[in-house]
């Protein structure tokens, strides 16, 4: 099983990014997305940039995927998305169809990110004769989805050319909106956003009105309240024939996560025990793992 | 432009059709359909007798297949194509990778226009199901400004066809998770949104409150309009601010916009709401065709009524309407 660093989900200051990645050089990780997946006005870094901050760490071993765009309306984003195709020099994740339909032209191959609806075989199939050669499962799919999809890909004799990554730690993404509700929670316009989420590194929580954590609100994007954990599933991931387990970003913490995961792949710790500390606030979830509502915690053995 | 209207049932559909909609579009009776509700949808005999009223009006029928299929149900989606190909409909509105490809491969000569639940914003992705599939027709997410839908249509390789009144989703179409989060139910793998199943009222000494599966969608003091728990519709608490954090409960309006979409070359117009009733289908799509024929009459001169903005409200979630993100101050 490797790990991989998804991309950084939040608009972090680039010192910050930077200091990030450097230490993700040291870091137990196997593959690192870089990139801006969910708001083109963040341009703390721009494309080249991250390029620049990933070469060191393709130096270090570690696989450099760039992410893109899950959500792209005009054509800025649309001529961006097109330069990333033609020089990044590195694997892509496409996060939209239309950076598949981009790779597919070109003849190069591509990760299909979260955002990409994949919920059976024959999608994988044909997105796989487009040139997909990964695929990160939609967040709501459960166990036996994936394990039905795996097998039907083995049937197809498939499973040697199409890795499977699953989202195994952080807040979900759920979903993308025309609408910044970062912006909207200070009362100002999309346009006239003022980089409003450089002010929350985490996300900014949305609680129900007798203070349960529901949502977390991240521009366009909302994201699950909980952190997602299957940190005491990989065992299981790894026999169904999942290959890559992603550890998404968070401001504090992400790499003691990845530490973590290390341990269990290595078999030198078992997670139960972990489970708790982890995400340190106990509000975390796993009820999309085992076919429940996403928010809800299952012990392994239920 | 097409005046597209939907149909839960026989009457709506009817409904519809005697009021003067274009097409009609309707789905089965089973999850293949991002209306998946109780009661709502047609079997095969009332597929039948749909296409037959229909035809006899010389409206044209499509069928909605578009949620996602996993292995496990494959064979119902699958079916769910055949049987509509069988019927001889208009148009297949489809979302999934796999169902495209199936459809489009087992029976080429049957249209297939993409479903909003297939999340093309942009012309890239739109030439993606074109040549993979030759899909005709795209419906277009509620996420674009107009002037993004005006950039999308010059370069489009297939027709647009747009929403123009009904429910508003806030998020892209087909990328939407927030349902499932919540209830285990989503749009894309079960048809259903915020499904009623979860839905508990409650009163309490703080007021009348809205739960779905136990979480707290939102409390009303007495008078207060309650509307249906739909989960980004509800007050929530950021910063300790009460409010709508993610959208209002309102309608989606874009009868004042007919000039400019039909300018920029739009085919179609979407009216939402399969699930509503066949009274509300006749009131919106009767609107809509006066509208539609006063501006094919009227051209630069058109201008909304006020008894058609009025009749629109009346039947709106929250008495209100809004553009949507047709907007940029709406974003």
């Amino acid at each position: 099983m490797q790990l991989s660093l998804g991309p950084i989900l939040y608009y972090w200051p680039r010192q910050q990014v930077a200091d990030f990645y450097q230490q993700a050089m040291d870091s137990p990780a196997d593959i690192v997305y870089v990139g801006e997946t969910v708001c083109p006005k963040r341009r703390e870094l721009r494309p080249p940039d991250w390029l620049e901050l990933a070469a060191p760490l393709a130096e270090a071993g570690k696989q450099v995927v760039l992410s893109t765009l899950a959500l792209i309306e005009s054509r800025a984003d649309l001529s961006t998305l097109r330069r990333l195709c033609d020089h990044s020099g590195c694997l892509i994740e496409a996060n939209d169809m239309a950076a598949v339909e981009m790779l597919s032209e070109r003849k190069l191959p591509f990760v299909a990110g979260p955002s990409i609806n994949i919920y059976n075989a024959r999608s994988l199939s044909i997105l796989h004769r487009s040139g997909m050669v990964r695929w990160v499962m939609p967040v709501e799919l459960n166990r036996h989805s994936l394990r039905g999809i795996l097998e039907e890909v083995d049937r197809l004799g498939l499973s040697e050319q199409i890795e499977t990554e699953v989202f195994c730690h952080g807040h979900l993404p759920l979903a993308y909106s025309a609408r910044c509700f970062t912006a909207r929670a200070r009362n100002l316009p999309k346009d006239d956003c003022q980089l409003s989420c450089l002010d929350y590194p985490d996300g900014l929580p949305l609680h129900t009105r007798d203070n349960q954590i529901l949502f977390n609100l991240n521009g366009i994007q909302t994201q699950s309240g909980r952190v997602y954990n299957l940190l005491p599933e990989l065992r299981e991931m790894e026999e169904m024939g999942v290959n890559i387990a992603r550890i998404s970003p968070r401001a504090l913490g992400t790499f003691n996560v990845l530490e973590q995961f290390d341990q269990v792949r290595r078999g030198a710790i078992t997670p139960t025990s972990l489970i708790a500390s982890d995400t340190g606030d106990g509000e975390w979830c796993n009820g999309y793992w085992y076919g429940n509502p996403g928010m809800e915690i299952l012990a392994e053995d239920a | 432009m097409e005046l597209v209207c939907p149909a839960g049932s026989l009457p709506a559909l009817k409904a519809a059709v005697d009021n003067g909609a274009d097409a009609v579009y309707i789905g089965f009776r089973d999850a293949t359909n991002a209306r998946h509700f109780t009661g709502l949808n047609f079997n095969d005999s009332k597929a039948l007798q749909a296409l037959e009223y229909a035809r006899d009006h010389k409206v044209r029928l499509f069928v909605a297949i578009n949620t996602y299929p996993q292995s496990h149900n494959w064979a119902d989606w699958q079916a769910a194509v055949d049987r509509a190909a069988q019927l001889g409909v208009d148009a297949l509105i489809v979302a999934d990778l796999g169902v495209l490809d199936y459809a489009c491969e087992r029976h080429p000569q049957l249209p297939l226009h993409l479903s909003v639940q297939g999340s093309a914003t942009n012309g890239a992705a739109l030439s993606f199901y074109q040549r993979q599939f030759g899909i005709r027709r795209a419906v277009l997410p509620r996420v674009l400004s107009l002037a993004q839908v005006r950039q999308l249509a010059t370069t489009s390789p297939v027709d647009l066809e747009v929403f123009g009144f009904g429910s508003l989703c806030i998020m892209a179409e087909g990328r939407c998770h927030l349902s499932s989060y919540v209830t285990a139910e989503s749009p894309n793998t079960c048809g259903a949104c915020s499904p009623a199943s979860a839905v508990r009222w409650q009163e309490t000494a703080s007021g009348r409150e809205s739960r779905l599966n136990g979480v707290l969608i939102d409390r009303f003091k007495a008078g207060e309009n309650a509307g249906y728990p739909t989960l980004c519709k509800g007050r929530f608490k950021v910063e300790e601010h009460v409010y709508h954090a993610l959208e209002e409960p309102t309608s989606l309006n874009t009868l004042a916009l007919i000039p400019q979409l039909a300018e920029i070359g739009i085919k179609a117009i979407k009216i939402e709401g399969r699930q509503r009733s066949p009274a509300y289908v006749a009131q919106v799509v009767k609107v809509w065709r006066e509208a539609l024929d006063h501006y094919r009459d009227a051209g630069a001169g058109f201008s909304p009524q006020r008894e058609w903005l009025d009749a629109l409200s009346r039947v709106s979630e929250g008495s209100q309407t809004t553009l949507g993100a047709y907007s940029r101050p709406w974003q």
